[in-house]
């Protein structure tokens, strides 16, 4: 319009205003872009065209509900402070102004509504309402809904009306009244039954009128049925506090009673108004309401005086039963002294009270106790009686508890062992013999049965020309198997003095059998005596158990009681942990270091130093560079080991001299087995590693070939590794001797004496020729042995050859081991000096055993590890490398059987002690293989 | 760090002194039981404390209030020490555990519980990177942190007491059969021996002085005994009370000594002297 009308000029209509022109230099303003186009109301806030709630944000920012810093909840508070100023959010919070305006969701403004319009108010709910504002816990809560809430008139009430209904009135024929029941005096006040105000009330309309004769009535307004639901968990027909009695007392409802009909409504409301302001008093007074279980509850509230109290007895008036416990004293105290007075209480609906009384409850007296009765129950040891039927006797007795009954056992407390067995008639009885295989724990049995797993093998061996291979638990009768444990611990057992070793020490009942059994075993009993020793109301089966057990303990620690026992402190640790946390590093004993410190010689004896793991955190917190950043260990590194593999049993020992240099000696030596650094003569961590291997290997292979071959006797792969080796080390020793001094590496010299296999003499005798050559040649044997192994069966007789030739050389070479080992005995690890006198060498004599000639046993028992070999040869060609440990420890298993195997044979003692020595090398190769692996 | 002075004592409160001036500046409460030890930071903003109670308090200084309580030691608190920067107090216990706890973090357990010790921490000390611990087992025990690596000196008798050096080279510990011993930090070698007082029953505490040239040492007889460190003869001992002195230390830069002996605590200084202060 505005374009057009430029030309025409004069008669035209402008709209609106001219805009400004623009002025010189100005430029043009540009529109306002729609996100920065803002409404603001009357106070310059961003005015928003509807609220959250009412659908849709068209302002705020950007069209959002937030600002331009985002939607803030509100101001963040430090909860340091202010912890419990916790602000409790309604939906309001999170409505706008607009919300609570006129015409928001939300209006806070006041309007009446259609409820409040009708004036008349219906008083059967009232009077149910009443009721319940009564009976609620906190009264007057609807008396205030009356006062302020809307009463609606349902139609039938306006009907009612119609029809000439009044309120108060019930509904209807008119009736006439019966005379009611004549009050003595209407002016005395009625004390002690309040009565509630709903029956109060009509009553008290009933009293006011005056009664024509003919004058019909409408009916008695009925009481609406109250059916609140039970929704609390207090016990059926319980009112709870009745605030006007407990508060006020009598006096309350006194007031109240004055009331009469119109105004009674009100003054109730009233009470209850005072009541809840009573309540009020009540809090701030001296205590809050009324215990439950104070006797003199009411004292503190009603002001009684005597007056009050009715000075006559006399019927009370019936329908006044209303009172709980709330009821006024003089109720309860009447009650009290007189037992027909049975129930005071409100009979609930639906219930009577009972026409007589309930039989009582009769009470027994609680025996009264004997006058030295314990109430601590101990086991009584069961005494072994010679005939099943004396024990049962006994054991019923104790069931039933009349110890006292049996005059013969009256003083048996009094009686000792001997005594009692007297009496009993027995001839001599070892030892007491209680029931307690029920009571080994598990993890013993666990134990036992290892042991006895390794002692299976023994045993077989043993026993493999008679016998088929028993299952572990099908055993052979007692007395067989006790004679043939007898003939094998022989005279072994003799100067095994069980005195402080105590394999069962966890049982003491146990042990002592045990040690019975042990000394039986001394005197060289048979089997039958021995059994006495074991309980009676065991079964066979456990009692043939327990003697097995019992065999196989003083064969596993025979030895181990003269000689360990010297070097074994007592446990560390618990016996029946199986895997022991010990520490990768071990601080050294303190003896050496008592000594070292007395001689003032700090430095290297009285240091330890260990590899420990600080934590990560407190690194950082003293800004140090984590030294192990990868691992996860935290302190000391431990290491986890098996109790009971042999590796502990002979690390565990470690022998001290008081002499400080041998000491010193052996700390540089644990020093350089921890951390190679020392460069000794041979090139030790790398070289010993190499060792390891090709021993393991040379064991297999050894087994092998005596698989391979079978038909003439042949020695058992120790024989046949000494034996070869022992002509070379003839030269070999000699060597060492005078090199003792100066090489303290013993265990490469036991390792070549007793692992270097006859098989491989070429490899071997060529690792003896140069130690410094010895590196390359073990890898190139290890090839070489995976090579025959392959090759086993075609090279069988090539094998032949060799071991027949070893055997010979092994028989001749003997004295020459012996010197050997003397050697070794020198530069070894410190011993104890009582282990160079023979006897303490005892648990080395089981190892030797095998060198007196090639046994036909140990043939048989080849042939039947055959396949296990063979099978834990390949595997270990598979697993070379990786499991060093796993294959050590496997061969030192089969070391063990072999050892206890080996014991069967000896029985001569003659032989003992060439045994001795050479026995020495075995084991002390393992506790090297054990300080190298660790 | 020499101008304060904290002792701590059975009747549940640290009390912090000007020993120049004598005067009480505050008192700490809140400890269940005697407090056994205590330290101050580096700042001088935060006290630590172990008493008797097993906790380990953490305090701060001007308020007073207690700011953090660190509880899981079994037996009493020997010894606390701060680090240097006042992050980690390392508490040592009669239970044969040496805790660090962490002062940054709300963490309630400890960052690491040292516990190989046999038997109970009597003293604790800290360098830059190490942990120094005394034990009654009779061993000294060095945690470097840098290396990783725990070295244990066997001493023999109950250590009372371990300091390092001022150069940090040696480490110094009394022990119960009234010796002294200068230890090689790195090798463990013993470098003097220092005898002639008394100390057999209590834990009592060895100072260096601010030289290094001698060393100090509470004994039961009532004096402080000063050695010479390199010869380790006897250079001086004062006669403090009657009683056992308790607890000594010696500043940082200045000669001068405080010495505590039957609730008293002294300072003991050469005549010219700057008032410039004393540790705790």
């Amino acid at each position: 319009m505005a374009e057009s009308s430029d030309s025409e000029g004069e008669d035209l209509v402008s709209y609106g205003s001219a805009l400004q022109p623009l002025q010189e230099g100005e430029r043009i303003k540009k529109p306002v872009p729609l996100q920065e186009q803002t409404v603001k109301d009357a106070k310059g806030r961003y005015q928003r065209f509807h609220g959250a709630f009412t659908g849709g944000f068209s302002a705020g920012y950007f069209n959002t509900v937030g600002t331009k810093e985002g939607w803030t909840p509100s101001a963040f508070v430090s909860s340091r402070q202010k912890r419990a100023g916790r602000t409790v959010l309604g939906p309001e919070d999170f409505m706008d102004e607009e919300d609570l305006s006129e015409f928001g969701i939300a209006p806070k403004d006041i309007t009446t509504t259609d409820d409040f319009a009708s004036k008349a108010k219906d008083r059967i709910k009232e009077k149910a309402r009443q009721i319940a504002g009564v009976v609620a816990p906190i009264p007057g809560t609807t008396a205030f809904d009356d006062l302020i809430g809307p009463s609606k008139i349902t139609v039938g009430v306006e009907l009612l009306r119609k029809m000439g209904w009044k309120e108060g009135q019930g509904i209807g024929p008119r009736v006439k009244r019966k005379p009611r029941r004549q009050k003595p005096d209407p002016t005395v006040k009625i004390y002690g039954c309040a009565l509630p105000p709903g029956l109060s009330e009509g009553s008290e309309d009933e009293e006011d009128e005056y009664q024509p004769e003919n004058v019909t009535f409408a009916p008695k307004d009925v009481m609406p049925v109250d059916l609140t639901p039970k929704e609390n968990v207090h016990g059926l027909g319980y009112k709870g506090l009745d605030p006007s009695q407990a508060l006020f007392g009598v006096s309350g409802r006194e007031h109240l009673n004055l009331f009469t009909g119109g105004s009674e409504e009100t003054s109730n409301l009233l009470g209850d108004l005072r009541h809840s302001k009573g309540r009020k008093l009540g809090i701030t007074g001296q205590a809050f309401g009324v215990g439950a279980l104070e006797e003199e509850d009411d004292d503190i509230y009603a002001t009684d005086t005597l007056s009050k109290y009715d000075t006559v007895l006399k019927d009370e008036e019936p329908g006044d039963g209303l009172y709980g416990w709330t009821a006024p004293k003089q109720y309860k105290s009447k009650n009290r002294p007189e037992r027909e007075f049975k129930y005071i209480g409100k009979v609930l609906a639906g219930f009577s009270l009972a026409s007589k009384p309930s039989a009582p409850i009769k009470i027994y007296p609680p025996p009264s106790l004997p006058r030295n009765y314990r109430p601590v129950h101990y086991f009584r040891p069961v005494i072994t009686a010679g005939n099943e039927s004396c024990h049962l006797q006994k054991a019923l007795e104790e069931s039933t508890g009349k110890l006292e009954s049996d005059p013969t056992h009256q003083s048996r407390h009094a009686l000792n062992a001997a005594q009692r067995r007297e009496q009993l008639g027995e001839t001599e009885l070892k030892g007491p013999a209680p029931s307690v295989l029920e009571y080994l724990s598990e993890k013993d049995r666990e134990r036992l049965k290892e042991v006895k797993q390794a002692s299976e093998q023994q045993m077989k061996a043993k026993t493999v020309s008679q016998q088929s291979p028993n299952s572990r638990f099908q055993l052979a009768s007692p007395e067989e198997a006790a004679h043939k444990w007898q003939m094998l611990l022989g005279g072994q057992v003799a100067n095994a003095g069980s005195s402080d070793f105590k394999p069962f020490a966890k049982n003491p009942e146990k042990q002592k059998r045990y040690e019975n059994f042990v000394k039986s075993l001394k005197r060289g009993e048979k089997g039958e005596r021995l059994e006495r020793f074991f309980d009676q109301n065991m079964t066979e089966w456990e009692r043939g158990r327990e003697q097995e057990e019992f065999f196989r303990a003083a064969m596993f620690y025979r030895s181990s009681n003269s000689t360990l026992s010297s070097r074994f402190t007592r446990a560390k640790y618990e016996d029946d942990v199986d895997k022991v946390e010990v520490p990768r590093d071990q601080e050294n004993d303190i003896d050496d270091k008592e000594t070292a410190v007395k001689m003032k010689m700090f430095g290297k004896l009285t240091r330890d130093n260990f590899e420990w793991h600080p934590d990560k955190l407190l690194c950082k917190r003293f800004n140090v560079r984590d030294p192990y950043p990868d691992s996860s260990v935290v302190g000391l590194p431990k290491v986890k080991r098996d109790k009971y593999s042999v590796f502990n049993f002979l690390t565990v020992p470690e022998p001290t001299t008081s002499v400080t240099q041998a000491t010193n000696e052996k700390i540089q030596e644990s020093n350089s087995l921890n951390k190679p650094k020392k460069s000794s003569r041979w090139d030790v961590s790398d070289k010993e590693k190499e060792k390891k291997d090709s021993i393991s290997e040379f064991i297999s292979l050894a087994r092998s070939k005596a698989d391979v071959q079978q038909q003439p006797p042949v020695p058992a792969k120790e024989e046949s590794g000494t034996g070869t080796t022992e002509t070379p080390l003839t030269a070999v020793v000699d060597e060492d001797k005078n090199q003792e001094e100066e090489s303290r590496r013993p265990p490469m010299d036991l390792f070549k004496a007793i692992f270097v296999s006859s098989s491989d003499e070429k490899s071997s005798s060529s690792e003896e020729e140069s130690d410094e050559e010895q590196q390359p040649t073990t890898s190139e044997r290890q090839s070489e042995t995976t090579k025959q192994v392959d090759t086993a069966d075609s090279s069988s007789s090539n094998l032949q050859e060799n071991v027949t030739a070893s055997t010979d050389s092994g028989i001749s070479s003997l004295p020459t081991s012996k010197q050997e080992l003397d050697a070794t005995e020198e530069f070894g690890p410190k011993l104890p000096p009582a282990f160079s006198s023979g006897t303490t060498w005892q648990q080395q004599t089981e190892m030797p055993a095998t060198f007196p000639g090639p046994s036909r046993k140990e043939k048989h028992r080849k042939t039947r590890e055959r396949h296990k070999t063979k099978k834990e040869r390949k595997r270990k060609k598979e697993k070379k490398k990786k499991h060093k440990k796993q294959k050590n420890k496997g061969k030192h298993k089969n070391k063990k059987s072999e050892k206890d195997s080996s014991s069967d044979t000896t029985d001569s003692s003659d032989s003992l002690s060439d045994m001795d020595t050479t026995g020495l090398s075995p084991k002390e190769l393992l506790r090297r293989l054990k300080q190298l692996q660790y | 760090d020499g101008n304060y002075c904290l002792t701590c004592g059975s009747d549940k409160t640290l009390k912090l002194w000007n020993p120049h001036k004598g005067t009480a500046l505050r008192t700490y409460q809140g400890h269940g039981y005697e407090v056994l030890d205590a330290a101050g930071s580096f700042d001088n903003s935060q006290i630590c404390s172990g008493g008797a109670d097993k906790a380990v308090a953490l305090w701060d200084v001007t308020t007073g209030q207690v700011v953090r309580k660190y509880r899981g030691h079994a037996g009493k608190v020997n010894c606390v020490q701060f680090n240097e920067e006042a992050t980690v107090i390392v508490s040592g216990s009669i239970d044969s555990t040496v805790r660090c706890w962490d002062c940054r973090s709300r963490r309630p357990d400890p960052i690491q519980v040292l516990d190989e010790a046999k038997d109970g921490i009597s003293s604790v000390k800290l360098s830059a990177h190490e942990i120094l611990t005394g034990s009654v087992d009779g061993r000294v025990r060095r945690y470097d942190l840098r290396v990783g690596q725990l070295c244990s000196d066997y001493i023999g008798s109950p250590i009372t007491s371990v300091c390092f050096s001022k150069d940090g080279q040696c480490v110094l510990a009394a022990s119960l059969d009234s010796t002294l011993r200068l230890l090689d930090k790195d090798t463990g070698e013993l470098l003097g021996e220092y005898t002639g007082h008394r100390s057999t029953t209590y834990r009592l505490d060895c100072v260096l002085n601010e030289l290094d040239t001698h060393v100090g040492c509470a004994s039961e007889d009532g004096h402080v005994y000063f050695w010479d460190l390199v010869e380790g003869s006897l250079a001086l001992s004062l006669p403090v009370g009657q009683g056992v002195v308790q607890s000594l230390a010696f500043h940082p830069r200045l000669p001068c000594l405080l010495v505590a002996t039957q609730g008293q605590v002294t300072l003991w200084r050469e005549d010219a002297f700057q008032p410039e202060g004393d540790p705790n």
